[in-house]
Formats: structure tokens, sequence, C-alpha cells
């Protein structure tokens, strides 16, 4: 039912049909990006494509928002 | 293939708008940005649990998918008008080809609709104010913490805390407490007592408002009045918040603080039109302030062939929105069948008033009576042929929306956002977090002679980042002493190169200038230029926004 995507090379579990974002949330990572100017932890606020706080890389393309990105098994993610 | 209707929007109005016309037979696309249909309020999981409503919609959901193209996961970034009056509706898709994992390149790419009318049913997004801290991880909107529920099964945190205005909140906590969270509590800055004091509120809400009351008490979970979270605290992410209580006008009387690792905030709603003002419909300031679209009584819009459902026409919930969603189905499918056609050839002569912004949203009834002598011909599908207003909305209809308007601006009256949270921020407060600019660049920007909201952003740059204002734009109108104006945002969704580039590339077949529209499963096109990070073609850049 369940399949895997890794964080920084650790596996997180995902329920079919859950985004990055919420995937990431439930295995407790909360953050995955630092501000440019601040260095300031970043990830989920308005958790619906609309603030772009929740950018991140998966499998190395360009950054998305991770609230409207569905995980796909095998999705390598990396924080910074 | 030109289509009668493209929709904007996959929630209640949208889809209930798509779905009538459908119906009766028109040609429909409706384009979404999301993973399945629903909006927010019917967002759900992939497997879906029961809520109100939610079996009806996904009824309509299906009955519109075996009728009308629907274009999930696609963001419009503008619409524009073709010489010959058509539409073009511009969307940026990624590419995820094989139907198994994300063998596509990921590429985004562009799409595009041509319509001969257009249906904005955008929804709305929090309103969230700025606090100290509130850009902390563990901190979200309430419905950033509703989605993470709704569509992913996900609590935000084992002991949250809900602060903000209106009665979004009980929904949001309860749903919350139900799903295994410590609620710890509710926390309302305004009184509360706004259901009780106003008669219309009370007949509305009172039996949806005394479920939420009894599943908070369920769970034990405190309901507090003239309290908020006023700051947040932790290293890296939240780990308590200073709860306070405030006087009437939001000034902080006396503070505690309250350890927990989650917080749902939300002041409110900020409507979504940017798609009407990029076409130059024009606006009014709702209750609240907001700025909305103009719409008649049958929804139509000040720029012919446009409409505009839901929340972009006034904040008024999901029962409304799909009332009036249905009602502009209605109107768009009578313009289909005068022939009088649409877009640019349908005038003032059409039979419809467009000048709504001269009244009241709430003065549809006024609108009926003064709209043209209509002659309630039917047409197949029990959709009259003529354009009259009172033809195309019947009175029963017309009056439902009117009270459900009437408690919607009931509401904003009765949960207003009070001056005293600017009190609340420290000189490094971040005001805009796309682009860090903390409370005390707005003050040295009016400090040089910034005296409106534009002046603010020109000298300090709030707004001009990713989200292009919409998280920090309505603070940053009431940190300059105005009224949030409609925005401007030519593009309304950052957009790669790739994507634009896509739209000329010889093997695309895309050929938006030429108003060769794709096809929605039109081939993916050529050069690609990889977003994000640097910028290059994104909209957020500069003066693009507001």
């Amino acid at each position: 039912m369940t399949f895997h995507i890794t964080v920084d090379g650790r596996s997180v579990p995902v329920v079919p049909g859950q985004t990055i974002g919420a995937a990431l949330h439930a295995a407790g990572v909360r953050s995955w990006r630092s501000t440019r100017f601040g260095g300031r932890p970043r990830g989920l606020f308005c958790g619906i494509g609309v603030c772009f706080d929740c950018l991140i890389s998966v499998n190395g393309r360009p950054p998305e928002r991770a609230c409207l990105l569905e995980a796909e098994p095998g999705d390598e993610v990396t924080t910074a | 293939m030109t289509y009668d209707l493209v929709v904007v929007g996959g929630g209640p109005a949208g889809v209930a708008g798509a779905l009538t016309a459908a119906l009766a037979g028109l040609r429909v696309a409706l384009v979404d940005s999301g993973l399945r249909l629903g909006g927010q309020y019917f967002r759900h999981a992939a497997d879906p649990k029961p809520a109100p409503g939610l079996d009806r919609f996904l009824r309509q959901a299906r009955a519109l998918d075996a009728r009308a193209d629907v274009l999930l996961r696609h963001q419009v970034w503008a619409v524009s008008r073709e010489p010959d009056g058509d539409l073009l509706v511009h969307c940026a898709t990624r590419d995820t080809a094989a139907p198994t994992g994300r063998s596509g390149t990921g590429d985004e790419r562009a799409v595009v609709l041509r319509a001969r009318r257009l249906l904005i049913a955008t929804g709305a997004h929090d309103r969230p104010l700025p606090f100290p801290g509130w850009d902390l991880p563990g901190v979200l909107t309430a419905g950033g913490a509703q989605a993470l529920l709704k569509g992913g099964g996900v609590v935000a945190g084992r002991r949250i805390v809900v602060s903000g205005t209106g009665p979004f909140l009980l929904p949001v906590a309860s749903g919350l407490a139900g799903a295994g969270a410590r609620v710890l509590g509710v926390y309302e800055a305004n009184g509360g007592l706004g259901l009780a004091r106003n008669p219309v509120l009370a007949l509305g809400k009172a039996g949806e408002a005394a479920g939420y009351a009894a599943a908070l008490a369920r769970h034990r979970v405190p309901y507090r009045t003239r309290q908020a979270v006023v700051a947040a605290h932790g290293e890296r992410e939240v780990e308590a918040v200073t709860i306070a209580r405030l006087d009437h006008d939001w000034n902080v009387t006396a503070a505690h603080v309250v350890e927990c690792d989650a917080v749902a905030v939300g002041y409110g709603f900020v409507p979504q039109i940017e798609l009407g003002t990029q076409l130059g419909c024009r606006t009014r300031h709702d209750v609240d302030g907001s700025p909305v679209l103009s719409v008649d009584a049958t929804l139509r819009t000040t720029v012919p062939g446009v409409w505009a459902a839901g929340e972009p026409v006034g904040v008024g919930g999901w029962r409304l929105a799909e009332l009036e969603g249905r009602l502009a189905g209605r109107a768009i499918v009578a313009d289909a069948r005068t022939g009088a056609a649409p877009g640019a050839r349908t005038g003032p002569d059409s039979g419809v008033r467009t000048d709504a912004a001269t009244g009241p949203r709430t003065g549809a009834a006024a609108d009926l009576r003064t709209g043209a002598a209509a002659d309630g011909r039917a047409g197949p599908e029990g959709v009259p042929v003529s354009g009259g207003a009172a033809a195309v909305v019947p009175p029963l209809f017309a009056r439902r929306r009117e009270r459900w308007r009437a408690f919607g601006e009931a509401l904003q009256r009765a949960y207003p956002v009070k001056s005293g949270w600017q009190g609340w921020l420290r000189d490094d407060t971040l005001v805009c977090r796309c682009e860090e600019v903390p409370l005390a660049r707005v003050r040295e920007a009016q400090a040089l002679g910034a005296t409106d909201a534009r002046s603010v952003k020109l000298l300090a740059r709030p707004g001009m980042g990713w989200c292009q204002g919409r998280i920090c734009g309505y603070a940053v109108s009431c940190l300059a002493g105005e009224r949030p104006q409609p925005p401007r945002r030519p593009i309304a969704q950052p957009v790669t190169l790739g994507a634009l580039a896509s739209l000329t590339a010889p093997d695309g077949g895309s050929g938006g200038g030429s108003g060769g529209a794709t096809a929605p499963d039109g081939s993916s096109g050529g050069a690609t230029v990889p977003d994000g990070s640097s910028g290059g073609a994104t909209a957020p850049d500069d003066d693009l926004a507001h």
C-alpha cells in the first residue's frame, strides 16, 4: 500500500496520493530550504501553492512546490 | 479547437458552472492546479473520507469528467484576448510522461486553450497577518493545516494552537482534534459574539456552529475570545507561542507562553482575482475591504465573455460558490444559445446589466427588477433562450443567493481585522517572507517618503518575491494605511522560460501567439530552461506584481 521515497538518502514512507510536502511532514521533516538572505529554515506555510515557501528539488529537477507535487515511488529529495 | 467555455478553478463554483454548461451541450474545459478536483473546501485524499457535501461534489466531478476536458495540474498564468474576441487561456504544466513514476523530464511546458467564454472560479487563499516568529517551520496558515489533513491525512503537529479570527477556525480545530492532535486551544481575536448578536448569522450558522462547538467540547478544546497568538518562538522550528489577551482593537493587555509544536493561523481570506484584473474587469471593495470582481445578477463581469463565481466575487463559502457557479453556467448557456455571441460581440444590448459596480452585490433583486424584459422561453435543458437576467436566474435562486451573500457579508462584519495587530510586530519581524523584509525596512521606506503600499514596495521590496505579494499584500496595505488594491499581475503564476519557449518551438505545436491552441495533450515543447533559483523568467521579479 505505502511506498517509499528518499530524503537526503533516508527512506520515508508515502501513502499513495500524498504530496511530497505531506509525506515529509508526516515523517517529521518540517523544513527543507534555507532563505537567501537570512539562511532561515522554511517548509510548508500556506499548503495550497500560494506562498512558494516549500520549494524543493526532486530528482535533481529545478525547485517545485512541495505542497502541490504528488510523491512518486523512488523519488529522491534533497533538502538544503 | 475553440471551447465554448473554459473554467479556471476546480472547486464547487468551477465544477458546478462547468457541469451546467457541459450538460447543456457546450464544449467545456476546466483547468485546475491541483492533483484532484475539489479546490480548498472539497480537497480530499486519493481515497476520500466522508465529509459534508463531499459525496455530492464527487458525483458532480465524475459527471463533469465524462463530459468535458478536465485538466488538472495546470497552472493558469495569463488570459489574453484575441482580435476576434476569443480568449486565450495560457497554462503551464509539468511533463509527467509515464503514468507510473515521474519518468518525464519534469520540465514545464505551455498549454494554450482557446475559448469563447471564461468562468473565473479561482477561489481564495488564507489571509495571514505577520507576527514575530511566523516564519518558523511548524507555523502554518489555518487553510494550510486543513489542506495537509484533508489532502494528505497528515496532522500538522502533536500539540497545536489554532488562532486568528472567523468561523473557519472551528472546522480546522475540530478536524485536527478529530484526527488525533492535541489542540491546545482556539484563540479568536474578536469577541466571537457575532453569531449571537446578528440575527442573520444566528439563524444561518447556529446549527453548524453548534456542531463544531460540540466537537470541540468533546475533545476538550478550549475556545477563547479576545485572545490570539502574537508571537512564535523556537530555533529551527516552533517550540512555543505567546498567547495574548487583547482589547477591542487587538492591543495586547496581558500575555503568557504555551509550549506547542504547531500553529495554525488565519485572519479571513483573500479572493484570487488576478485573471479578472488582467482582462480589465471592474472591481469593488468587499465589506472587509478585499478587492473582488464586480458582477451582475447573472455573475457576468464588466468584461464581455467573462463570468466569475464564488470567492472572487466576495467570500461567502462553498454553498454560495456552488450556487453561483450554477447560475453562471446557466447564463453562459443562455449566452451561447442566443447566438448573439460571445466575447467582444456581446454588448450592453445583450439584455444583461453589466454595471454591477454601481450597487452592492446584494442588490441582485434590484438587478432583476431593472433587467431587460425577459420572455422566459425555456430551451431544451430548461435554460431560457433569452438572455434576460430574470430568465437566466429564477427568482428563487436569486433570493437564495442574496440571502447567502448577506450572510457572508455579515460574517465579514462580525470578524474584522483590527489595527492593534501592528503592535505585535518588532523591528526585525519579517513582513514579507519571500524577500525577507522586516518591519524596520518598511518603516524606513515610509520615513523616506513612501506614502502608499506601492511606494513602500518599490523602496523596500515587500511583495516582490515568489508569491507576488499574495501573502504579505494585505499586511503591507494596512501598514501603509490604505485599503488593499486590486492586484496587478500580468503573470498570475511564475512560469519558466522553458514553458514560454515551448509556445513557439517548431515541434511544440502550441503557437499561442497565432492563436492555434494546443490540445490539452499537446506534445511537449522543445527548449527548456530550468526555472527557479535563477529567477530568470519568473514573474515575481519586480514590478509585475501589484
